[in-house]
This record gives structure tokens, sequence and C-alpha cells, in this order.
């Protein structure tokens, strides 16, 4: 019997020197640290993990309630809970270094040399593909959105994170920003590798019977279908505006969702809440994009990244 | 824990907002285990975007799971309105469930919706413990409610104890007066396994704490993911610093171990 062998597309991407089997990550605090999903997910067939974010010590997070639905969306005010640096590398970083796939930390923490001790003790362990700098949380006080809403102080962190880590690094945007290509070339400017974009939209919702805020901490971060199409703009925008890798974050739910993203530039995307909502989306996005890349007649994903047309 | 697209091959309406599912699954009905839950998959659209976790209330037939829910939102209004054989994206079976063991004198707990997952605990103790006697404390509002959600537990092995808010039906007054009433001078204590609304838990807790029993209580609240990625349940630790998960470290905990506030 013949076998017929259909020449499947190529969807490897390039982030920096970072090697990715295909351009869908999974993005920070959606896909806890990996092993959540095993039960779901080949991790092997995702082109990368991104972790739920790393602080210098653990953090207990906020008081809740944490979550709740919005139309379309969901506000999060999680706080970075999260097991702290040492119990990251001691317990989490065993799997991770086996799954099968690339695994990028992202990190977090109130100042520069905070930042800049997580990213030399990340650097000198096995196993991890690379960091992504969380310069944009909007839950914790600190939160590192200071550093993400003004580009001197971007600059000057990752200018100073580039010295200490041979890693790549990816800087990942806040859109609680008036022009984010501001902030984005200021760290492009640094010597990042790529940037990735967005975190959460700050939003709110109120219980009108008790009057009260339905989140603890009053206002929380907007995920979900409800961001795409700002995140979509800010992606389009951004990826014109610097020469490294975008990687597009923000709604994403199916593989029509991410190939409007590499449409408008983004080089990979991460899937966030979709994750929650069917855990086993990431897979399937991988499988969708291959499908349009053979129905289109594309024998390479590269082909497609920034091929928006305008006329 | 797994992913499974179930079909819904009956429903009942039990009352005018509590209706009955029940779905065939032989995946998740072959391990799970009473007190976890599934996350079910309203639609297809993106509003309502996130999964609604359900106790499950039992497995009939071992090839199916069966929910007992009440209407009291978008997502459960929408659940009411499904029809015999459609399909259900389920993930489950989830959470850590009641504990079974020794034929220790054993009692189950529930209040209104907290009744749902304690016949699918009944059945499994009495499976396992056929000679034992069960005693079940069962509240409501009313006897309207309470007569739907009480289906099911007149199993030989079960002492049913109910008492209604309103006195509709059984002793007028809270079911954990009842509890202590029969059986709280009794030598040799009990061991409590509970699901309820939140204030009878807390009394509960109290009730057994004073009474140095041993107590289970099954906690709710809203869930994004249900598998620990989110950290959206996040309940306060006592005793430590931090906060438990509900959908992994609980549904079902201590009643020593939660902060009650
Ligand atoms: C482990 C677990 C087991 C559960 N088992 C059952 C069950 O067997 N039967 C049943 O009817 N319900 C059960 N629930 C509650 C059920 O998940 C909610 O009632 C449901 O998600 C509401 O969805 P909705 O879209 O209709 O309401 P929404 O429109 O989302 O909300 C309507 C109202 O319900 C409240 N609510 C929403 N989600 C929850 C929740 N998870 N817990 C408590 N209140 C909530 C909201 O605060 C709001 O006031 C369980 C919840 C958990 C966490
Ligand atoms: C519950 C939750 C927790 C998150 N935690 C983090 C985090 O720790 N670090 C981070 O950089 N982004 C975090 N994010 C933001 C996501 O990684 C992503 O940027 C955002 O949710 C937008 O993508 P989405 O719409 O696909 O979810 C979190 C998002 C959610 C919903
Ligand atoms: S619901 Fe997401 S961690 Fe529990």
């Amino acid at each position: 019997m013949a076998i017929i062998d259909e020449q499947l597309p190529d969807l490897q991407v390039n982030i920096g020197n970072l090697l990715l089997k295909n351009p869908v990550l999974t993005a920070s605090g959606t896909f806890g640290y990996g092993r959540e999903y095993q039960a779901y997910v080949n991790l092997s067939n995702l082109g990368g993990i991104v972790v739920k974010g790393i602080s210098l010590e653990p953090r207990p997070g906020n008081l809740p309630p944490r979550i709740v639905e919005t139309a379309c969306g969901m506000l999060n005010a999680i706080g970075l809970e999260n097991v702290g640096l040492k119990r990251f590398i001691a317990e989490k970083m065993p799997f991770l270094r086996d799954c099968g796939t690339q695994v990028l930390a992202n990190i977090l923490g109130d100042s520069v040399e905070e930042y800049c001790i997580l990213a030399e003790r990340l650097s000198e362990i096995d196993g991890l593909a690379g960091l992504e700098v969380n310069i944009s949380c909007p839950n914790v006080k600190m939160g590192g959105v200071a550093f993400g809403t003004n580009p001197q102080m971007a600059y000057e962190l990752i200018a100073a994170l580039r010295g200490r880590s041979h890693l790549p690094l990816i800087v990942k945007l806040s859109p609680n920003v008036t022009d984010i290509t501001k902030i984005a070339q200021a760290v492009a400017d640094a010597g990042c590798d790529a940037v990735s974009l967005i975190n959460t939209l700050l939003g709110m919702a109120i219980d009108i019977r008790s009057r009260r805020p339905r989140l603890a901490n009053i206002v929380g971060g907007l995920s979900g279908p409800a961001i795409k199409p700002v995140a979509l703009r800010m992606v389009w925008q951004v990826a014109k505006a610097v020469k490294i890798p975008v990687i597009g974050i923000g709604g994403i739910s199916s593989a029509e969702d991410a190939i409007e993203f590499l449409l408008a530039g983004a080089t990979a995307i991460q899937v966030g809440t979709a994750n929650f909502v069917n855990p086993q989306v990431s897979v399937e996005i991988v499988a969708g994009i291959s499908q349009y890349l053979q129905e289109s007649g594309e024998a390479n994903v590269r082909n497609i990244i920034g091929s928006l047309v305008i006329s | 824990m797994l992913r499974e697209i179930g079909r819904l091959i009956r429903r009942d309406l039990l009352t005018e907002d509590i209706l009955r599912l029940t779905f065939i699954a032989p995946k998740i009905a072959a391990v799970a285990d009473p007190g976890q839950f599934v996350m079910l998959r309203i639609g297809k659209s993106h509003d309502p975007l996130l999964r609604r976790p359900f106790s499950i209330h039992q497995t009939p037939g071992d090839n199916s799971i069966q929910l007992l829910i009440k209407v009291v939102g978008k997502g459960t209004q929408m659940l009411a309105e499904w029809s015999v054989g459609q399909d259900v994206d389920l993930v489950g079976p989830l959470g850590k469930g009641f504990r079974i063991e020794g034929p220790e004198p054993f009692c189950l707990v529930g209040g209104g919706m907290g009744i749902v997952p304690l016949l699918f605990l009944a059945k499994k103790v009495l499976q396992k413990f056929p000679l034992l006697r069960l005693p079940v404390f069962l509240g409501a509002r009313s006897a309207n409610e309470l007569n739907f959600l009480a289906e099911g537990f007149n199993e030989p092995g079960v002492d049913l104890y109910i008492a209604t808010d309103d006195g509709s039906l059984g002793s007028h007054g809270l079911i954990t007066e009842l509890l202590a009433n029969q059986f709280g001078a009794k030598p040799g204590g009990l061991r409590v396994a509970a699901c309820g609304p939140y204030p009878m838990l807390k009394s509960l807790a109290a009730l057994c704490r004073r009474l140095d029993w041993p107590c289970e209580v099954s906690l709710e609240t809203v869930m994004a993911c249900g598998i620990g990625a989110c950290l959206g349940c996040a309940v306060p630790k006592i005793n430590q610093k931090g906060y438990a998960h509900i959908c992994t470290d609980g549904p079902v905990f201590d009643a020593e171990d939660v902060r009650w506030r």
C-alpha cells in the first residue's frame, strides 16, 4: 500500500537564539508549572511553557475573592502567589527539565537588584531556555509595573539584566500605558531579545447589591477573548516599531486567533486564559496553525509572520 | 483527571430551580470518588467563558455521572435549557474527596445544595461497609426543596434525620442542633463528613471541636481552572502562612485546617 507522505509545514521559529519547535507557548500564570496540564496535554507538542511568575521570596498572594468572570473574559488579582526562587528550583525544575519542550521562567522583582539576583540564579541552573521579565503585573503594589510604565526605568532595568544573564531575555509589556511602542523601543535598545505583549488590562467589577467591589483587591487584570482586539492592535504597532521578535498574547483561544497575531507581526504567541476553558487548547492551536498553512500552500510558518496585507 | 466529551441522557426538573442532569461519561465515572467535582463547559461561545464546578451526585450504572444543579445565574440558567442527546464537555474528576476509612462510627451532614455530594458518599460507604448503620442529617429551607434533595437516601443502612428552616418537614430548626441533640451526649464519638452553606459548616466545625469529633467539610468558591493552575480559588490556611487551593487541596478539608471567618 502506498503511503502518501504529505509534507507537514515547518513550524519552527526563532526568538533570538532560542529555537522553538512551533510558535505556541503557554502564558505565565495560566499553565501552572506545566505539571498541572500533564494529564491533558502532551507537553512536548508545545513550542514552550512560560511558568508562573517567580519572585525572590515566596509570596502568599492576595486575599480572596481573587477572580471574577466578566463578559467574554475574567478579572484576576492573584497577587503573584508563588513558591519563590528556592522552591521553584528545588521542586518545579526537575519536572520541567524533562518535559520535552522549552521552558521559560517569568520573573518579577521589587527592585533592579531583585530582578538581577533572580536572573543570575536562574541562569546558573540547567534546563531553562530563557527568561521572561515581567515589568507589567497590575496586581501587586510594587509589581514591576513602575518599570513597565516608564521607558527610562525600563531601559535601566533591562540594561542591568542584560549584563547578568546569557539567557534569551524576553520583556513582558503592560498595555496600561499611553504608548506601548515607547516602552518596547526602550527595552529593545537596552538589549533584550524579544518583547511579549500584552499582560492584563487593569479593570474592575462591582456587585451592585452589596455595593462592594467583586475582587478583594478592588481592581484586577482583565484577560480572555474580551482583550484580543486591543492586544492585536498593540502587537501590530510594536512589531512595526522594533526590530526584535514580538510574542503576541491576549485572548487567543483558537488557531484562527493565533494566526491573526502572526499576520500582525508576532513571531510566536502565548495562550493564557483559554487554557482554563479548554485544557487542551494549546496543542489544538498548534495543529490548527499547521492545517492553515497546508490549506494556504505555505511550507513554512515564517512566511506568514507579518504578512498582513494593507492596500 | 481527564477531559471527556459526554452526552446528556436524562434531564429532570426537580423544582422550579433545581435540575438533575445525567451524562454518559464512562471514563470519569470509573475513577470518581465522593466529594470530587467536574468542571462543565456551558457552551462553545465566549460568554459565559469559564467552566462551572459541580459536585458529582452519583454515578448511576457506573458509566454515567449525575449532577444536581441549582439555577443561580447565567451559566446555570443556560444549563436548564439543555436538551437530552446534547454533548457535554467535562473535565474531571477533580479535587480531593472525602476520606472513606474504618468501619468506625461515621455520620454525614448536608445542608441545601450541599446534600448533593453526600449521596455518592453514602453509597460508597455502605458498599464498603455493608453492615454499618450510617446516620445522615439533611437540612434545607423547606419540605419542597428537601424532598428532592433527599431522594435516593432511602438505602438500607441509612438512618435519615431531617430538619427544615420552616418546620415543613422533619424537625424545625438547624441541622447542627438536631445532630447535637441526637448524638451530642453519646459516648464514643463520631466522625463527621459535611457539605453545605458556610454558616452551617462553621457552626458544625465548632460543635465537632467542642465534642472532639473529627470533621471533614467540603468548601466552595469561584473557580477559573479547577486544576491548580490559576490560583484563584484560595482559602486562608490555619497555623500557616498563605493559602490552600480549594480545587486541588480540597474541596474537602479537615475542619480544623480551615480558618473560619
Ligand atoms: C467544588 C464545587 C462544587 C459545587 N457543586 C455544586 C452542585 O453540586 N450543585 C450546584 O448547583 N452548584 C454547585 N456549585 C456551585 C456552582 O458552581 C455555582 O452555582 C455556579 O458556578 C454558578 O454559575 P452561574 O453562571 O449560574 O452563576 P454566576 O452568574 O456565575 O453567579 C451567580 C451567583 O452565584 C455565585 N456563585 C458563582 N459561582 C459560585 C461558586 N462556585 N460557588 C458559590 N457561589 C457561586 C455568584 O457569586 C453569584 O452570586 C459548586 C461549586 C464548587 C466550587
Ligand atoms: C490567573 C492569571 C494569572 C496570571 N499570572 C501572571 C504572572 O504571574 N506573570 C505574568 O507575567 N502574567 C500573568 N498573567 C497574564 C497572562 O500571562 C497573559 O498575559 C494575560 O492573561 C493575557 O492573555 P490571555 O487573554 O490569553 O489570558 C496571568 C493571567 C491570569 C488570567
Ligand atoms: S480554580 Fe484555578 S487553581 Fe483552583
